[in-house]
């Protein structure tokens, strides 16, 4: 049997971070407060001092912490970019998780000894894309973007020689990631520039005609009848005409959940398993993590997976293998 | 490059789903008519669809370099399994012509010899583009979102030739998803090409029937069509000498002669884009990702084009 996998969780406040050492997190990974990385949200993040007590929090408990500083560097505008590898280098990070060439060139130099990751919001989703990274920048694991199948991941983990690190829980992008530019089509604020995604800012929710209508950006993107529970409007997880037809044309409110396939992705070859959720609460990160946690430890004994009910927590109740079935596409 | 510099009008590949022939005798037409530099050829979308114009894709070639077209091949945004990594090899093993890489994976294989980067490459700051063009590119398609301000700070540290979009609908997303087929209730694997159907994208709307995306099998495009005429002068002070047309089912001779006029300051933006609109149907324009608001959103500008469309709605919508 391979060695155990390693359980990376998400942490967007210092309490979220304390949650998920204490529900049995090997990693935590989080941002800076600000539009260096992906979960640029208001209210969430880290300061400086705030990453300092939670690396000596997760390190006293033998855990780690990786800061994602994935977001693409504004041209004519890299310096928080640097300063935020600057100062993760700095205040002693396990590893950064980085999207941007240019980023991870100037990691690669000014902090040899840093431990970089590559983001899921880099693409990389072929061995040859990965073997770019790791010979340019010497990235040490890749964070494989939503798009591959089980087979396609062995396959992929046979090819190249570093660490992958694979979605198991959470939000779920549909589209390829890092190369989506529908939320800056509708409200001009992008998770590769601004590190948002739909931003609640440019969110409306309007009574119309006896339904609840939310809009971003002005577009409609979901209607609820009375009593319906009206979602947050995330672009792709919108209803939609085409061909004549009203549908959930990307995605339907789901959430990803393949804690029943974690065997199925050690012997894939897999290192590492990842949760999503930085903007998410205590509650869920303390249930999830634990959740997770037991079925780590259960498949790394060749136990059967214990059934965990996580239902209450996913995004509209609703959960979905992804693309690691094949049907999905 | 300074203003009044050199001037390069690209037509960009194809990205829907055309019968083989209608592909070819584009292709041709273009290569007999068509007021542009350089052409764009190959898949960039779905790897499924390669084989049907392949047949073709030799004589295509020879036809366009034959008129003196520059020609570019340009190779799929997504990789996912061996037999797209094997078309995109064969693409870039066996041809002199410059390869565009829209995957990081195609500037991995074309490293030390000159190639093109498209704009499903992230090149978002300086540093990425320096980075790229140690690696052996010497033009880069910026991606579609960025402002003004981004691209006038690349412009300025250009180790590469800089080519902007400035026409068609605007490639928004790319997903291992197809949503033609999954819009006519298949599946990717067993997608009968439905894709074919829509030679400009299946327009989708909103529950309140405004138009809003449209989807060209796993990629997602603009409704809008961006249009960038009356922006070209401001491009060309920036420093971009390079334009990119995205190919449509409207008449692309026509569209490419107003950009041509313009960029010989012969023709007016406005008589320009009313040339255009008459190609497009009169679609929505968009131009909004250069004046800094929302993609959707159209910035009028004095002596530029005018939108038909309902321009004021996203730019409206910023708080």
């Amino acid at each position: 049997m391979t060695e155990k996998l390693e359980l990376v969780c998400p942490a967007g406040t210092p309490a979220s971070l304390r949650a998920a050492v204490d529900a049995g997190a090997d990693v935590v990974y989080l941002g800076f407060r600000d539009a260096t990385n992906a979960r640029n949200f208001p209210g969430l993040n880290f300061s400086r001092d705030e990453l300092r007590a939670g690396l000596d929090y997760a390190h006293t408990r033998g855990a780690h912490v990786y800061v994602a500083i994935n977001t693409f560097p504004r041209a004519g505008d890299s310096g928080p970019w640097r300063e935020a590898v600057d100062d993760a280098s700095m205040l002693g990070a396990d590893a950064i998780i980085l999207a941007d060439i240019g980023l991870a060139d100037y990691a690669a130099s000014a902090h040899p000894q840093l431990r970089r990751h590559l983001s899921v919001q880099a693409s990389a989703s072929n061995a040859e894309a990965i073997r770019f990274y790791q010979e340019a920048f010497d990235i040490k694991r890749v964070v494989l973007p939503r798009v591959l199948t089980v087979p396609e991941i062995t396959e992929l983990n046979r090819k190249v020689s570093i660490e992958t690190e694979v979605f198991v829980f959470g939000g779920l992008c549909v589209m390829a990631e890092g190369r989506c530019a529908l939320s800056s089509y509708a409200t001009g604020e992008s998770p590769n520039i601004n590190g948002v995604c739909s931003p609640a800012g440019h969110v409306r929710y309007e009574e119309e005609d006896g339904r609840m209508v939310s809009r971003l950006g002005g577009y409609t993107i979901n209607a609820f009848a009375e009593g319906e529970k009206a979602g947050y409007p995330t672009l792709c997880k919108g209803r939609f005409v085409a061909g004549g037809e009203a549908r959930y044309l990307f995605e339907e409110p789901t959430s990803l959940n393949a804690i029943h396939m974690l065997p199925e992705l050690m012997a894939a070859g897999v290192t590492a398993l990842k949760i999503e959720g930085r903007q998410r609460g205590r509650a869920y990160i303390s249930q999830v993590v634990a959740a997770f946690r037991n079925a780590v430890d259960a498949a790394a004994e060749g136990l059967a997976v214990p059934r965990e009910d996580l239902i209450a927590v996913t995004e509209g109740q609703r959960k979905t293998s992804g693309v690691y079935e094949k049907t999905w596409r | 490059m300074a203003k009044g510099s050199s001037i390069n009008l690209t037509l960009g590949p194809v990205l829907f789903n055309w019968a083989p022939e209608r592909w070819r005798d584009f292709y041709f037409q273009i290569a007999d008519e068509a007021a542009v530099d350089t052409v764009c050829v190959g898949e960039v979308v779905c790897s499924k669809r390669a084989p049907f114009f392949a047949p073709y894709l030799a004589e295509v070639v020879e036809r366009l370099a034959s008129a003196g077209k520059e020609v570019v091949l340009s190779t799929l945004a997504l990789i996912m399994n061996e037999r797209e990594m094997a078309q995109l090899r064969e693409t870039v093993e066996n041809t002199d012509f410059l390869v565009e890489a829209n995957d990081i994976s195609a500037a991995a294989l074309l490293k030390g010899r000159p190639h093109a980067i498209g704009p499903f490459v992230n090149v978002y700051n300086e540093d990425t583009l320096s980075y790229l063009a140690r690696n052996g590119a010497t033009r880069v398609t910026l991606p579609v979102e960025l402002a003004a301000s981004s691209i006038a700070a690349l412009a300025k540290s250009a180790p590469a030739e800089l080519e902007v979009m400035v026409f068609g609908r605007l490639p928004l997303a790319i997903s291992a998803r197809c949503y033609h087929a999954r819009c006519h209730n298949l599946s990717r694997d067993n997608c009968q090409f439905v894709c074919e159907k829509d030679a400009d994208g299946l327009d989708v709307d909103t529950l309140d029937g405004e138009p809003f995306l449209a989807i060209n099998g796993v990629q997602t495009l603009s409704h809008a069509y961006c249009n960038m005429v009356g922006d070209l002068s401001a491009l060309r002070d920036l420093g971009i000498g390079r334009f990119r047309l995205s190919p449509h089912s409207g008449d692309m001779v026509r569209v490419a002669e107003a950009f041509r006029a313009v960029l010989d300051n012969k023709m007016a933006p406005e008589e320009a884009s009313a040339a255009i609109a008459g190609e497009t149907g009169g679609m929505p324009l968009a131009n909004g990702y250069f004046h800094g608001k929302a993609g959707a959103a159209f910035e009028d500008v004095p002596g530029g084009a005018s939108s038909t469309g309902d321009e004021d709605h996203a730019a409206g919508s910023l708080p």
